[in-house]
C-alpha cells in the first residue's frame, strides 16, 4: 500500500513537473494575432493582453491588422501569414464564412488556428475562445437585478432595437431564468423599452419607464448606449431611487458607477478585455503544444486563470468560455476606464 | 378681422394640434403636465428644435439639406476628443469650434449647391458620408468621449441660468433671432424672394448665388452648435451620433408648413413642427404602445398632421377666395 502510494506521488509530481515544463514551453514560437481593422481601442487592450501573456511564456506574437475591416483584407493578410508559417494563428474574423477557404489551408499546412472575438465558422478554426455565454450574461444580470433591487419588486429592461440579435439572445436567456428559478419569482419585469443605441430615444424611453412605474426600482440596460443614457438621466433626475444596471464600458460609465445615491449605477458588467486576450493567448499555446486539439472535453490551464474545459459551442463547433460577466464597481471601474 | 386672420393662419391650426397632442398626453399620463417634464423634453430634442430653423432657410430658397447631422457628429466628435485628449477645457472654446466646423461644412455644401450647380439633395448626400466618415476618423475608428472624459464642458447640460436650462436658452435667442431676421430685415425678405420666383429675384438684384450660399452656411452652423449640445446634454460624443435625425428636422420643417418648394414658412412653423415631432416619441410610449408600432405610429402620425394641415389650409384659402368675390 506505502509502495503504491509512494509510486503514485512520483508520478504525480513528475506529472506535476511536465505540465508545470510545458506551460513555459512556447520558447521561439510563433504566433500571428489577426485583428478585425486597426484603430479598434475596445480590440488592441485585448491585443495587449495577448502579447503579453504569450510573451511571458516566451513566444513571438506579432499582431497584424487587415487595411480595412474586411473579410477580403483579411484574407490578403492571411495569405501573407500563411507563406511566413508561423506556428498559430489567432483571428478576429470579419465574416462567418468567407475566411474558412484561406483557415482551412493555412490548418492544412500546419497552422494551428484559433479565433477570438468574433468567430468564423466551425469548418474554419479548431476553437473559439468565447468571452461568455448567453445563459452567463443571463445570470449576471439577473443576479444584479435581484441584489439591487433587494430580492422584489418592478424592474424594466432598456434595450437597443427590438431586432438586436445579441440583446434579444440575453433578454430570452434572462426571462428563461425567471422562469425557471423560483429566487426571481417576486422580481416583476414590466417593461421591455427599446431605445435603438440612440441617446435621444433611449433617454426618452427610459424617462417613460420613469414616468410610467412609479414604484420602479431598477433598470437594466444590457447595451452600452442604453445604460449610459439611462444612467444619466437617472443621475441628474433628483430624488430618484431608480437605480441602472446592465452592460457598459468602464470608460463611459466611470462618472455614474458609485455605492452612494450620488450614482445611478451601484455596479454593471462587461467581460475583462486583457483576460480575453491573455485567455485567447494560452489557448492558443496549448493548441501549438498538442495539449489540446480543440475537440469538446479536452481540458487545459490558462495561466494564472485556472482549469478550463473544451465545450461544444452554439454554432456547432468548439470554444473555451473565458468565465462569468466581469463586475465595474467603484473599486475598479477607474482602473479599467483608462483601458476602454 | 384681426382675429380672422389669426385662426385662418396655418401656424394657429398647428398651435392648435400642439395644445391637443398635450393635453391628451397629459390626461392619459399626469406625469407630462409640469414645467420639469416639458423642459426635459425640449432639452431631449433640442438639437431637432435648433437645426429646424436651419432646415427652414434651406427649405425656403427651395433646397435641403441632408447633410446635417454628419456636420453635426463631425463637430461634436471633434470636441469630444479634443477635450478627452485634454487639449481645451473651455466650454465657450468647446462651443466656438464646434460652431466654426459647421460653418465651414455647410458653406462647403452651400459653395456646390449654389456655385456648381449641384442638386442640393445630391450635394448634401455627398458631404453626408463624407462628414460621417470624418467623424469616425477623428474618433480613431470609433473611439467614444463620454461623461468622465468631458470635464465640466458636460455641465452646460444640466446647468442652469436664471431657473431655466442653458440649453434652452440657446434654443429661445435662436429662435428669437431668426423670427426678426426673417421677418423683418432685407435678407429675409430675399429669402423669401429667391425661394417664389428665383429668376425674378435675380432681376430685381437679389444676388441668388450668394442667399443659397448664406442659407447653407447659416445651416450649418446651427448643425455644429448642435453638435456641442448633442455632447453635453448626453455627456457623450460617439461618430454615430444622430444618424437619421435629419429626416426629423425635415419633417418638422415640412408638418410646420414649409413648403418644399420653397418659398413659403415661417420661424412660428417651424416650431411648432418641431414641438410636434418632439411630442410624438414623448407620447408614445407613455401611451404602451409596442415598440414595434412606434415607429409606424410615428409615420402615420406625421402624414396625418400634414395632410390635416392641408386640408384646413385649402378651406381656409376657399373662404378667404370667397369673401374677396364678395
Amino acid at each position: 500500500m506505502k509502495k503504491l502510494l509512494s509510486v503514485l506521488l512520483v508520478a504525480l509530481l513528475v506529472a506535476g513537473l511536465m505540465t508545470s515544463a510545458l506551460a513555459g514551453a512556447a520558447d521561439g514560437k510563433k504566433i500571428a494575432l489577426v485583428g478585425k481593422s486597426a484603430g479598434n481601442a475596445f480590440f488592441e487592450v485585448a491585443a495587449n493582453g495577448f502579447k503579453a501573456a504569450g510573451e511571458a511564456e516566451g513566444a513571438k506574437v506579432d499582431v497584424v491588422y487587415p487595411e480595412d475591416a474586411t473579410a477580403d483584407a483579411q484574407i490578403k493578410v492571411l495569405d501573407n501569414l500563411i507563406s511566413q508559417q508561423p506556428d498559430a494563428i489567432c483571428i478576429s474574423a470579419n465574416d462567418v464564412n468567407a475566411l474558412q477557404a484561406k483557415l482551412e489551408e493555412a490548418m492544412d499546412a500546419g497552422i494551428k488556428v484559433s479565433a477570438f472575438d468574433s468567430a468564423p465558422n466551425p469548418a474554419s478554426r479548431q476553437v473559439f475562445i468565447n468571452q461568455v455565454t448567453n445563459d452567463g450574461v443571463a445570470l449576471g444580470l439577473m443576479d444584479a437585478v435581484y441584489d439591487i433591487a433587494g430580492g422584489e419588486g418592478k424592474w424594466a429592461i432598456l434595450s437597443a432595437t427590438s431586432q438586436a440579435a445579441n440583446q434579444n439572445a440575453w433578454i430570452d436567456a434572462m426571462k428563461a431564468l425567471m422562469e425557471a428559478d423560483e429566487k426571481y419569482a417576486k422580481l416583476e419585469l414590466v417593461e421591455v423599452a427599446y431605445g435603438d443605441d440612440e441617446p435621444q430615444k433611449s433617454t426618452d424611453q427610459t424617462q417613460a419607464l420613469l414616468d410610467n412605474y412609479p414604484d420602479l426600482k431598477v433598470i437594466c440596460a444590457p447595451t452600452t448606449v442604453g445604460i449610459m443614457a439611462a444612467a444619466k438621466l437617472v443621475q441628474d433626475t433628483e430624488g430618484c431611487a431608480v437605480k441602472v444596471t446592465g452592460l457598459g464600458m468602464p470608460s463611459e460609465m466611470l462618472a455614474y458607477t458609485g455605492a452612494d445615491d450620488a450614482h445611478s449605477c451601484p455596479y454593471f458588467f462587461l467581460w475583462s478585455m486583457p483576460d480575453l486576450g491573455k485567455m485567447a493567448a494560452y489557448t492558443t499555446i496549448a493548441l501549438i503544444n498538442g495539449d489540446i486539439t480543440g475537440a469538446e472535453g479536452e481540458t487545459f490551464t490558462a495561466g494564472d486563470l485556472g482549469e478550463y474545459t473544451i465545450t461544444k459551442a452554439d454554432d456547432g463547433g468548439t470554444q473555451v468560455i473565458l468565465g462569468p460577466l466581469f463586475k465595474f464597481d467603484e473599486s475598479n471601474v477607474e482602473e479599467f476606464a483608462k483601458l476602454y | 378681422m384681426k382675429l380672422k386672420k389669426l385662426t385662418g393662419s396655418r401656424e394657429f391650426l398647428l398651435f392648435i394640434i400642439v395644445i391637443a397632442m398635450f393635453a391628451i398626453v397629459s390626461i392619459i399620463n399626469p406625469a407630462f403636465f409640469s414645467f420639469k417634464a416639458v423642459t426635459d423634453m425640449l432639452r431631449n430634442n433640442a438639437v431637432t428644435l435648433v437645426m429646424a430653423l436651419g432646415m427652414l432657410g434651406v427649405m425656403l430658397v427651395g433646397g435641403i439639406d441632408i447633410s446635417i447631422t454628419s456636420t453635426l457628429a463631425l463637430s461634436g466628435m471633434a470636441i469630444g476628443m479634443l477635450l478627452k485628449y485634454g487639449h481645451i477645457s473651455s466650454t465657450l472654446v468647446a462651443f466656438l469650434i464646434t460652431m466654426g466646423i459647421g460653418t465651414a461644412c455647410g458653406a462647403l455644401v452651400g459653395l456646390l449647391i449654389s456655385r456648381a450647380g449641384v442638386p442640393p439633395i445630391i450635394a448634401s448626400m455627398g458631404f453626408m458620408y463624407i462628414y460621417r466618415a470624418m467623424g469616425y476618423l477623428i474618433s480613431n475608428g470609433g473611439e467614444w468621449a463620454s461623461a468622465a472624459a468631458l470635464g465640466d464642458f458636460k455641465n452646460f447640460g444640466t446647468e442652469k441660468l436664471l431657473g431655466l436650462s442653458k440649453v434652452i436658452w440657446v434654443i429661445i435667442v435662436c429662435y428669437i433671432v431668426f423670427f426678426i431676421v426673417m421677418k423683418w430685415t432685407r435678407i429675409g425678405r430675399q429669402i423669401y424672394a429667391v425661394g417664389s420666383n428665383a429668376e425674378a429675384a435675380e432681376v430685381s438684384g437679389i444676388k441668388v448665388k450668394n442667399i443659397k450660399l448664406l442659407v447653407h452656411t447659416v445651416m450649418g452652423f446651427l448643425a455644429g452648435l448642435s453638435g456641442a449640445i448633442q455632447v453635453a446634454v448626453y455627456a457623450s460624443a460617439m461618430p454615430n451620433m444622430a444618424q437619421g435625425g435629419e429626416m426629423d428636422v425635415i419633417a418638422a420643417c415640412v408638418i410646420g408648413g414649409v413648403s418644399m418648394s420653397g418659398g413659403r414658412g415661417s420661424v412660428i412653423g417651424a416650431l411648432l413642427g418641431a414641438l410636434i415631432m418632439a411630442m410624438i416619441p414623448k407620447a408614445l410610449p407613455l401611451l404602451h404602445i409596442d415598440a414595434l408600432w412606434q415607429n409606424m405610429i410615428k409615420g402615420v402620425m406625421i402624414l396625418a398632421v400634414v395632410v390635416i394641415n392641408v386640408i384646413l389650409q385649402r378651406v381656409a384659402n376657399r373662404n378667404a377666395l370667397a369673401r374677396r368675390e364678395m
